[in-house]
């Protein structure tokens, strides 16, 4: 099996200019460089396999693709931070170029204006989408993002309470905990109200104090409810001194109002719903916007406009005197590589839809959840929390378990049992609709549930 | 070429590039089903273009873009080596591409098995005996590890390990990810051959220093010759020793930093293992620990029980997540088929030829440009063109005049304890020709410094634009476009 040298295609070396070289360097061999280099004889052993042709690699993984189920056009009703919805061809012929894939970060503008304008543009639609004034080039995913909000709460303010809702994302919640152990900053969470499913008002309210950093919110929330930003928001701007965070579903911002109108001080959230296939959770993105005057404060890299030599307009990589190469242990952030290609998808994305398509996602998808609560309902299953929502609610099943293993076996990816992180919500399925759920799917799924009753 | 207008410059009211996709279900008003109060009043202003345009923007806007595809790209310290095309072709299968995080593991037992047989594969390659995929750069590696080592020292009953030592010489992350641990930072000043002083060291290492930060080989492309002596000083006094895997492409398959006596590492999969960069990401940025950290690392990982490959959130003493879901698992996929492409043999020719690429370069360069620390080198070296500054040009006058040659500059300016820094790492990909084209440019460049030191100074000339002006994007910022100002 394999290729003696399958390698070769990418080390391009002949036996004669090696030798050629190696007599340039005024050595024998390459085992003598590194001796000389390294004061080492030998090589280690790995015990790894010999390399695979590329024939090989390609059946390989065309194998273990199929070992999986995938659901690009499958009925799928599981959301939960990651969402399926359309993705244009267009989009992945233009950003699969080698010009953006084999890029680096854009150290020199002169030849790297395609990147960097490419940022600037993704900057203003996340501004946009998130009605505030500015946006860094992208974070890892929504969770570093969220993480990298609270410490620049704390950078802002010195103090070191965080109040978080546990309407947010568990696994947000969870990496906003690693990232607070260094620093000491305490985690207060606040609990749901059993009914709407809201963050507890009253619980919110009295945890604020004069140690508060940051209140951290989620819009629409982990189960799908639109948050009060705007009552949260006027107690937190009342308290002062106090940040504001919001975690926000940039596709749901297209037609709620968006989080920078409730005095949400920084904005951030999960990309992957523009443009990005799930990815098995990742890569999405991070994205990550706030207020100008809190501009210095900012993890990430910042893309700006400026002139050259001539006067001809081009970009930046500005307000670099907060980043690690320069500032190093008082950086503002240890981010250096950051997922610039899955944020420029998400600019090509906004551009192929525009406002009025991407609001058209939105709306269909809320149609579609809405119908498919219908069904639910009148399949004699009840819903969990009583408040608006945008694309996700939460219904009571009996057995879980059971039907989403039936619904499996009918190649339906069904609800995320809540159960996995709130032990209270154990039966409570989170139901998702995107703009791509269609009727025979819901049916296809009611069947089942009906006869799970 | 000129300038591209923005793409907001371009809209047009009533055009589109997409058609949304709609299940037919009867319309009905959002205010039936969203109460007013949360209804977007706020104008949402993105771009309006049909199909082609979008094409057309993007398209131009990557033709002013260089990258490997292009030409040489020898940044050093980055590992811009050629990205295979197969990878490509591999990771937009629909079985990798959509598949949610959340669904049942015997639906995504091709997943878990591609993390699993990575995972075992870094140890082998690595020397460490469990690894994280979760981080998803280098430097939330260094996060993830630090934060380790820090677990790992309070749970031993040992608070007083703030420290961390850290050369002068190292990438700006390691500093930094180690602050956002809660560490103080104690610099290393390096030796007078561009390594580690033994001296240093000593006095810096007591029992308030939890670990020290190491690469190697080092940012000057030199080897750590002493590191099994310096692994021991460091373990005597009770502390741990991080690898750095940033500069893994010169020792790959060869030297194992476990070996070496590492007990933290973390990984550029983007760099050594050739996922692409993508303009500065997405990366993955593995970490592998020697058993005694085990329990520390982020959950889950993956294992494998009767026949099965599962998530294992069972490690109570876990740092806790660094990120959301599985990590960047298509940068998983990729740097998987990598490995097994290359396989043992092959794996162990990228260092091979990174290192003869970079001795090669060495030696031809170091005829008419300083090298400060002119010793066999491994993967990359640095040059400085300090001597260049009599002729009034500096070291960006030089980098910036190589575009106009057709190729991506050196890293500049890095590290930091070498004036003028020149940073050059050629990768194994390169040909032979390449080297010596970009070393007879770099030579010429060289001789117009000294005979019309202009042609440097007003360079680029050949570039979609010229010389930007960084500090008025700073007095003035524009982050955003915005309508009026056009």
């Amino acid at each position: 099996m394999g290729d003696e040298q399958s390698y070769r295609s990418y080390i391009p070396h002949t036996d004669e200019e090696i030798k050629t070289m190696l007599d340039e360097i005024g050595v024998s061999s390459i085992d003598e460089l590194f001796e000389l280099a390294t004061g080492k004889k030998g090589t280690a052993i790995l015990k790894l396999d010999r390399g695979m042709n590329e024939w090989e690699i390609l059946k390989k993984f065309e194998k273990l693709a199929d070992e999986n189920m995938d659901f690009h056009f499958g009925a799928i009703f599981m959301g939960g931070g990651i969402y399926n919805h359309f993705i244009p061809s267009a989009l992945l012929e233009i950003a699969n170029r080698g010009e953006f894939l084999t890029a680096y970060t854009p150290y020199q503008p002169e030849i790297s204006q395609g990147t960097l304008q490419a940022l600037f543009e993704y900057q203003t639609m996340i501004c946009e989408l998130t009605g505030m004034e500015v946006s860094n080039s992208s974070m890892y995913d929504g969770a570093s993002a969220l993480a990298e909000a609270v410490l620049m709460g704390y950078r802002l303010n010195q103090k070191k309470k965080v109040i978080i809702s546990k309407t947010v994302h568990p696994e947000y919640r969870d990496v906003v905990k690693t990232y607070s152990q260094g620093l000491g900053i305490r985690i207060r969470e606040i609990n749901y109200d059993e009914g709407s499913g809201m963050v507890n008002f009253n619980e919110l309210f009295e945890s604020m104090d004069d140690e508060t950093s940051s209140v951290v919110l989620q819009y629409p929330n982990f189960f799908g409810v639109l948050e009060d930003i705007e009552r949260i928001g006027k107690k937190v701007k009342e308290k002062g001194n106090v940040i504001l965070i919001v975690v926000s579903n940039p596709i749901a911002l297209s037609i709620l109002e968006p989080p920078g109108s409730f005095g949400a001080d920084i904005v951030v959230g999960e990309g992957q719903p523009l443009g990005n296939t799930p990815n098995f959770g990742g890569p999405g993105f991070g994205f990550f916007a706030t207020r100008e005057k809190f501009l210095r404060k900012m993890p990430g890299r910042l893309i700006g406009e400026t002139v050259d030599t001539s006067g001809n307009t081009g970009y930046v990589m500005t307000f670099q005197t907060r980043e690690q190469h320069i500032r190093r242990e008082k950086a503002t952030s240890n981010i250096c590589s950051n997922h610039a290609h899955n944020a420029v998808m998400a600019a090509i994305y906004l551009s192929l839809l525009g406002s009025d398509g991407l609001r058209k996602v939105a709306e269909n998808s809320v149609i579609n959840a809405h119908y498919l609560l219908e069904r639910i309902e009148n399949a004699g299953y009840n819903r969990k929390f009583d408040s608006p929502f945008f694309n996700e609610f939460a219904v009571e099943c009996h057995n879980l378990d059971k039907l989403n293993r039936e619904l499996l076996k009918n190649r339906i990816l069904g609800p995320l049992d809540l159960g996995k992180f709130y032990p209270e919500l154990r039966g409570v399925g989170l139901f998702c609709a995107t703009e791509l759920t269609r009727s025979d799917d819901i049916e296809a799924l009611i069947e089942v549930m009906k006869g799970m009753k | 070429m000129g300038r591209v207008r923005t793409v907001f410059e371009k809209s047009v009211d009533g055009r589109r590039g997409s058609s949304v996709p709609s299940s037919g279900f009867p319309k009905r008003d959002l205010d039936e089903m969203i109460p007013k109060k949360f209804i977007r009043s706020t104008p949402l202003n993105l771009p309006k273009l049909s199909e082609p345009e979008v094409v057309r923007h993007y398209t131009n806007l990557s033709r002013m873009n260089y990258s490997i595809d292009v030409g040489f790209y020898p940044l050093g310290s980055c590992t811009m080596k050629y990205n295979p095309k197969m990878n490509e072709i591999i990771s937009r299968f629909e079985g990798f591409t959509f598949i949610h995080p959340y669904q049942p593991e015997e639906s995504v037992q091709g997943a878990l098995r591609i993390m699993y047989e990575l995972q075992e594969k870094l140890k082998k390659i690595t020397g460490m005996d469990h690894f994280t995929l979760q981080p998803s750069a280098g430097a939330h590696g260094e996060f993830t590890g630090m934060l380790i080592i820090k677990k790992y020292h309070e749970d031993r009953g040992d608070f007083k390990r703030k420290k961390v030592l850290i050369p002068d010489s190292a990438h700006g992350t390691n500093p930094a990810s180690s602050a956002m641990c809660g560490f103080e930072v104690v610099e290393l000043k390096s030796g007078k051959d561009g390594r580690v002083d033994l001296a240093e060291l000593k006095s810096k290492l007591n029992d308030e220093v939890a670990a020290l930060m190491l690469t190697n080989p080092n940012t000057l492309g030199l080897y750590e010759k002493e590191i099994e002596k310096i692994a021991d000083l460091v373990h005597d006094a009770g502390a741990l020793l991080y690898y750095d895997g940033a500069n893994l492409n010169a020792i790959l398959g060869r030297i194992k930093p476990g070996d070496m006596g590492f007990d933290v590492v973390h990984l550029n999969l983007h760099k050594t293992f050739s996922t692409p960069h993508g303009m500065g990401g997405p990366g993955a940025g593995p970490v592998g620990v020697k058993e005694k950290l085990r329990d520390f690392l982020p959950v889950p990982i993956v294992d494998f029980k009767n026949g099965r490959f599962y998530l294992n959130y069972d490690l109570p003493k876990s740092i806790g997540r660094v990120r959301s879901f599985h990590g960047n698992f298509i940068v998983m996929v990729k740097a998987l088929a990598y490995v097994d492409f290359m396989g043992e043999e092959g794996l162990k020719k990228v260092a091979e030829l990174s290192v003869l690429n970079a001795n090669y370069m060495r030696k031809k360069i170091s005829e008419f440009l300083k090298i400060p620390y002119n010793d066999f080198c491994m993967h990359e070296f640095v040059a400085s063109g300090e001597e260049l500054k009599k002729y009034g040009v500096k070291t960006i006058d030089l980098a910036k005049r190589l575009m106009d040659y057709g190729f991506h500059p050196p890293t500049i300016y890095f590290p930091l304890i070498v004036h003028e820094a020149i940073m050059i790492e050629p990768t194994e990909t390169e040909t032979k020709e390449t080297l010596d084209n970009f070393i007879e440019a770099l030579k010429k460049i060289v001789e117009e410094a000294k005979s019309d030191p202009n042609l440097l100074k007003n360079a680029p000339t050949k570039t979609p634009v010229g010389r930007l002006d960084e500090v008025r994007a700073v007095r003035k910022p524009k982050l955003r476009w915005r309508g009026d100002d056009k």
